[in-house]
C-alpha cells in the first residue's frame, strides 16, 4: 500500500460522512429544538412533517460515523466512546427520544404534548451533547498508550458547554432556513424571524470560540499565528458567507438561506480540521497512529467507493419524491 | 461493596441488545409480509391486500421506530463498554459493521420514508419497489450482523498479533463454521415471530367478528405459511445444534445438562443443574436420546462439562433452562400451526373460538423463544466474549467505573421502561382501532389527493371520532 495512502482516503471519507450527518441531521434536531416556540400546534404538525420522511436516512450517517471509525480509526472509537462515556449516554438517551417521538406523536392526542416536549428536549439534549464532543476533541484526551486513563467527567468543561451550546444555535439555525425552505405563509415569516436571531447568536459563538480555542490550546495557537499567512482566507470566507446568509434573509429567498447555512457551516468545520490537523486523539496519536491495518481499510474501501454512489443516488431521489412546500393539506402520513 | 464495572456491563450490554433484539427479529417477517402484500396487490387489485397492507404498515412504522433508536444504542456500546474488545477486533468486526451500515441500514431507512409517506407521491410500481427495497435491507442487514456475531462464536481467518487481532482470510472470516446455521435459523425465527403476531391478531379480530373478510385472508395466509416453516425450524435447529457441537462442545455440554462424558447420554427434560457440586438434581430423562440428536449414534460420545477446568465452563443452569424453553416453545409452535391448518381445510378454522383464542395467546411466544435462543447463544460462549481467542473479562473498557456503569444502566433501563410502556400502549391502541378504520379511504374521492387517510387522523388515546386537521 505505498502507492496511495488509504489512511488520507479515509479521512476524507470519514470527514464527509460526519459532514453529511451534522448538515442532514443538523436541521432535523434544528426543527425539533424550534418546536416548542413554534406559532401553534398546526405550525407544529407541519414543521414536524418536513422532516418525517427523511430523519431516518438521516441519523443512519451518525451509524456510519461510529462504524466506519470503528473500521478505519479504531483508536478514535475505543478512546471516544469511553472518554465520554456519559455524554454518548445523553447523546443516545436525547436520540431516543426524538425518534420514537415521531411515531407517537402521529398517534396521541391527550399525550401529544409529551411528544412534544420528548422531540424538543430530545433534539436539545442531543445537539448539545454533539457540540461537547467537539468541544473535547479540541481539548485532547489523556492517554496511556492506546487506552483512556482520564476520568469520566474530564470532558466537561466551561469550554465543552460553550462548544455544546454553539452547536445548539448552529443547528437552530440550519432548522429555521430549513423551515424557510419548505413552509410558507405565517410559519416561514416566523422562521425568517428565527433564522435572523440564531445568525447572530452563531456568529457570536463563532467570535467567542475563535478567540478561546488558540488561547486555550497552544497548538492552535501556532497553526493559525504560523508561517501560513493564506489561513486567514477561511476566516474571511466565513465572515462572506454569513453576510450572504443575512441578505438572503433581509431580501426573503427562499432556497438561499439554507444554502448559505450550509456554507458558513463548511467553512466552521474546515477551520476545526486546520485547527486539529493531524491530529486523530489529541494531543498525540495522528490520524496515522489510529487507523486500523491497510487491508481491512482497503476491504471496506473497495464497498464503499462502490455503495455511496447508491446510497447518494437515492437518498437525492427521497428529497426529490418530498419535494416542494409542506403545508396543512399536503400533511399525508401512511 | 464494590461496584463491578464488568458485571454491570454484562448486565447491561445483556439488557440493551435484548430490548433491540424484540424488535429487529418482529420487523424482519413484517416487512417481508408487507412487500407480499403489496405485490399481491399490484397483480390483483384486491382491495382487501390494500387495507391489510395499510394496517400493518402502520403497526410496522411503531416497531421499526423502536428498532432503529435501539440499535443505535448497539453500535456505540462496544465502544463505550467493551473498548478492548473493539480495539482488538476492530480490522475484522469495523468493516464488517461498516458493510452493514452501507448495504443494509441506507437501505432500509431512505425506502423507509417512501414506504411510509409516499403512498400517493410515487406511482405504484414504485411504492411496492420501497417495500421490497426495506425488506431486503433487513435481511442484508440480519446476514452482517450475524456474520459478526457467528464470528464470535467461531472466529476464523485471523490471526493475533501484538493483541491485536488482523484479518488473513475474509471468506473465512465472514462466512465462517457457524454463519449459515444461524443466519438460517433467525430468519425462520423472523417469520414465525411476524406470522404469530399477524395470526393471533387476525384472530383476535375474527373473535370479535370484526373485518371478517380481510382477517380471514390474514389468518389462512399466515397458518399455511407457520404449518411449513413451524417443522422447518426445528430442522435447522437441530442442523444448528450440531454445528455447535462441533465448534462449541462446552456450550452444548451445557444445554444437555452434562457433566461427565458418557456414550449414549440421555436428553434430560428437567434437571436443576448444581454448579458448585458438579451436579444435577431431579434429574428426568429419556436415555441414549441426546447422543442420537447429537452423533446420530444410540451410544455416541457426548462430552461432559468436567472436561472443561471451572474457569473456562459457561453458567449452566440459564443456558440448559433457556434451551429448553425456546425448544418447548418451537415444538408448541409446531403443534398449533399444523392443528391450525388442518381445521383450515377442513373450513373450521375461522369458526372455532377455542382455536382462534389459542392463536391469540400465541403472540408473545415467538419473542420469548427468540431471548431464549440469544442466551443459549451468548451466555453459552462465556467465558469468553470471542471463543477461545478472547475473555470476556479481558474486554471491559479500562477506564469505566462501577459507578458510571451503574449510572448508564439504571439510565437506559429508565429510557427503556417509558419507551417500551408508551410503544405497547399505541400498538395495543392502533390495533383496538383496528383496521375498519382504514376501509373508508377513497384515493382522491374528495378531491383532496394527498390526504387519502382522513381515517388515520384518529387519535388513538382517545375514542374521539375521527376529526379533521392533523398532522
Ligand atoms: C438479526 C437481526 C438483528 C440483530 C441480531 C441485531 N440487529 Fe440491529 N437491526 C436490525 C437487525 C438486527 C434491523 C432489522 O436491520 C433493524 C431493526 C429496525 C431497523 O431499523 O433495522 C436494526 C437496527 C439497528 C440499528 C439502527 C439502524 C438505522 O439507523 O436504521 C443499529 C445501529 C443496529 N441495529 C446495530 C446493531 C448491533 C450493534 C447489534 C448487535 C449487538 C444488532 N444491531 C443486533
Ligand atoms: C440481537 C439478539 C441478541 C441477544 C438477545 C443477545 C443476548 C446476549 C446476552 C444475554 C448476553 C450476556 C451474556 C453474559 O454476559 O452472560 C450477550 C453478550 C454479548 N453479545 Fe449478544 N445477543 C444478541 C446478539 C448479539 C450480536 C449480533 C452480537 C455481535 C455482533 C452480540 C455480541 C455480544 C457481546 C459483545 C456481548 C457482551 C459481552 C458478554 O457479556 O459476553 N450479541 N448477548
Ligand atoms: C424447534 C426446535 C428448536 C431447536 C432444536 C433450536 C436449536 C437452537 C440451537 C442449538 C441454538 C444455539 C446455537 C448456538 O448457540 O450455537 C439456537 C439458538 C437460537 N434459537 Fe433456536 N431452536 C429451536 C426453536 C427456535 C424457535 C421456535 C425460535 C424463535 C422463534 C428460535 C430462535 C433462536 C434464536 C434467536 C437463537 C439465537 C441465535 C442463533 O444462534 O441462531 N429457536 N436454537
Amino acid at each position: 500500500m505505498e502507492l496511495i495512502d488509504l489512511t488520507l482516503i479515509w479521512i476524507a471519507i470519514i470527514g464527509l460522512g460526519v459532514f453529511m450527518y451534522v448538515l442532514m441531521d443538523g436541521f432535523d434536531l434544528g426543527v425539533g429544538i424550534l418546536f416548542p416556540f413554534a406559532p401553534d400546534e398546526p405550525s407544529r404538525d407541519i414543521m414536524m412533517n418536513t422532516v418525517a420522511p427523511v430523519w431516518d436516512g438521516n441519523e443512519t450517517w451518525l451509524v456510519l460515523g461510529g462504524a466506519g471509525l470503528l473500521a478505519a480509526f479504531p483508536l478514535v472509537y475505543a478512546v471516544f466512546l469511553p472518554a465520554l462515556y456519559i455524554g454518548v449516554f445523553l447523546l443516545l438517551a436525547g436520540l431516543i427520544f426524538r425518534g420514537v417521538a415521531f411515531e407517537f406523536r402521529f398517534k396521541a392526542n391527550r399525550s401529544r404534548y409529551l411528544w412534544n416536549w420528548s422531540f424538543f428536549g430530545g433534539s436539545l439534549v442531543a445537539s448539545f451533547a454533539q457540540g461537547a464532543v467537539v468541544g473535547a476533541y479540541i481539548q485532547g484526551f489523556e492517554t496511556d498508550g492506546f487506552t483512556y486513563v482520564g476520568g469520566p467527567l474530564d470532558w466537561l468543561t466551561p469550554f465543552t458547554v460553550m462548544t455544546g451550546l454553539a452547536l445548539v444555535a448552529g443547528y437552530t439555525l440550519l432548522g429555521a432556513t430549513w423551515l424557510v425552505l419548505k413552509t410558507e405563509g405565517p410559519l416561514q415569516s416566523w422562521a425568517y424571524a428565527v433564522a435572523r436571531c440564531m445568525l447572530g447568536a452563531v456568529m457570536l459563538f463563532f467570535v467567542i470560540i475563535s478567540v478561546w480555542t488558540p488561547l486555550a490550546e497552544g497548538r492552535v495557537m501556532e497553526r493559525w499565528l504560523g508561517n501560513m499567512d493564506w489561513l486567514w482566507i477561511f476566516p474571511l470566507v466565513t465572515l462572506a458567507a454569513a453576510a450572504w446568509l443575512w441578505r438572503a434573509i433581509e431580501n426573503r429567498r427562499e432556497g438561499v438561506p439554507f444554502v448559505a447555512t450550509l456554507v458558513l457551516f463548511i467553512t466552521f468545520y474546515v477551520g476545526l480540521l486546520i485547527s486539529m490537523w493531524p491530529l486523530a486523539v489529541p494531543p498525540d496519536h495522528t490520524f496515522w497512529d489510529a487507523a486500523s491495518a491497510p487491508g481491512s481499510q482497503l476491504f471496506l474501501l473497495i464497498g464503499v467507493l462502490f455503495i455511496t454512489p447508491v446510497i447518494l443516488g437515492y437518498t437525492a431521489w427521497t428529497y426529490w419524491v418530498f419535494r416542494g412546500k409542506v403545508t396543512v393539506e399536503s400533511s399525508g402520513y401512511h | 461493596m464494590e461496584l463491578d464495572p464488568l458485571l454491570l456491563s454484562r448486565i447491561q450490554f445483556a439488557f440493551v441488545v435484548s430490548f433491540h433484539a424484540l424488535f429487529p427479529v418482529f420487523t424482519i417477517g413484517l416487512a417481508a409480509y408487507i412487500a407480499t402484500l403489496e405485490g399481491l396487490l399490484y397483480r390483483t387489485d384486491n382491495p382487501v391486500y390494500a387495507r391489510l397492507s395499510r394496517f400493518w404498515t402502520r403497526v410496522f412504522a411503531v416497531v421499526f421506530g423502536m428498532g432503529v433508536v435501539s440499535g443505535i444504542v448497539m453500535a456505540f456500546q462496544f465502544g463505550s463498554n467493551w473498548s478492548e474488545f473493539s480495539y482488538r477486533s476492530a480490522n475484522f468486526l469495523g468493516p464488517v459493521l461498516s458493510y452493514e451500515v452501507v448495504t443494509a441500514f441506507f437501505l432500509e431507512a431512505t425506502f423507509l420514508g417512501v414506504l411510509l409517506f409516499g403512498r400517493d407521491k410515487v406511482p405504484r410500481g414504485v411504492h411496492l419497489f420501497a417495500a421490497c427495497m426495506v425488506a431486503l435491507g433487513t435481511f442484508i442487514s440480519s446476514f452482517w450482523i450475524l456474520s459478526a456475531n457467528s464470528w464470535m462464536q467461531t472466529p476464523a481467518g485471523v490471526e493475533m498479533r501484538d493483541g491485536l487481532l488482523y484479518v488473513t482470510s475474509w471468506t473465512e472470516a465472514i462466512f465462517n463454521a457457524s454463519l449459515w446455521p444461524r443466519f438460517f435459523h433467525m430468519a425462520l425465527a423472523s417469520f414465525l415471530t411476524a406470522g404469530f403476531v399477524v395470526a393471533g391478531v387476525s384472530a383476535w379480530y375474527l373473535l370479535r367478528r370484526r373485518a371478517p373478510e380481510m382477517n380471514r385472508k390474514a389468518l389462512g395466509m399466515t397458518v399455511a405459511l407457520l404449518a411449513v416453516i413451524a417443522p422447518a425450524q426445528l430442522v435447522v435447529g437441530d442442523w444448528h445444534g450440531l454445528n455447535t457441537f462441533e465448534n462449541q462442545p462446552a456450550k452444548v455440554a451445557a444445554m444437555e445438562g452434562a457433566w461427565e462424558t458418557k456414550n449414549g447420554a440421555p436428553l434430560l427434560l428437567f434437571a436443576i443443574p448444581d454448579a458448585a457440586g458438579e451436579t444435577n438434581h431431579l434429574e428426568v430423562g429419556i436415555p441414549n436420546l441426546a447422543s442420537l440428536i447429537l452423533t446420530h449414534e444410540l451410544d455416541g460420545e457426548v462430552r461432559g462439562l468436567k472436561e472443561w477446568a471451572p474457569a473456562d465452563r459457561p453458567p449452566v443452569g440459564i443456558v440448559f433452562w433457556s434451551f429448553r424453553v425456546m425448544v418447548a416453545i418451537g415444538v408448541l409452535m409446531i403443534v398449533v400451526a399444523i392443528t391450525g391448518l388442518i381445521q383450515r381445510l377442513r373450513g373450521r378454522l375461522f369458526d372455532s373460538p377455542r382455536l382462534l383464542r389459542v392463536f391469540t395467546w400465541m403472540i408473545p411466544l415467538p419473542f420469548a423463544a427468540v431471548l431464549a435462543g440469544w442466551f443459549v447463544t451468548d451466555i453459552g460462549r462465556q467465558p469468553y466474549l470471542i471463543y477461545g481467542v478472547l475473555r470476556t473479562a479481558d474486554g471491559v473498557t479500562p477506564s469505566l467505573t462501577g459507578g458510571m456503569a451503574l449510572f448508564s444502566l439504571v439510565g437506559f433501563i429508565a429510557v427503556y421502561a417509558v419507551i417500551f410502556t408508551a410503544g405497547l400502549y399505541y400498538l395495543l391502541r392502533l390495533i383496538q382501532a383496528g383496521p375498519e378504520s382504514l376501509e373508508d379511504t377513497p384515493d382522491a374521492a374528495d378531491g383532496r389527493p394527498k390526504r387519502p387517510f382522513s381515517a388515520v387522523d384518529t387519535r388513538l388515546d382517545e375514542h374521539a371520532a375521527p376529526e379533521g386537521a392533523r398532522g
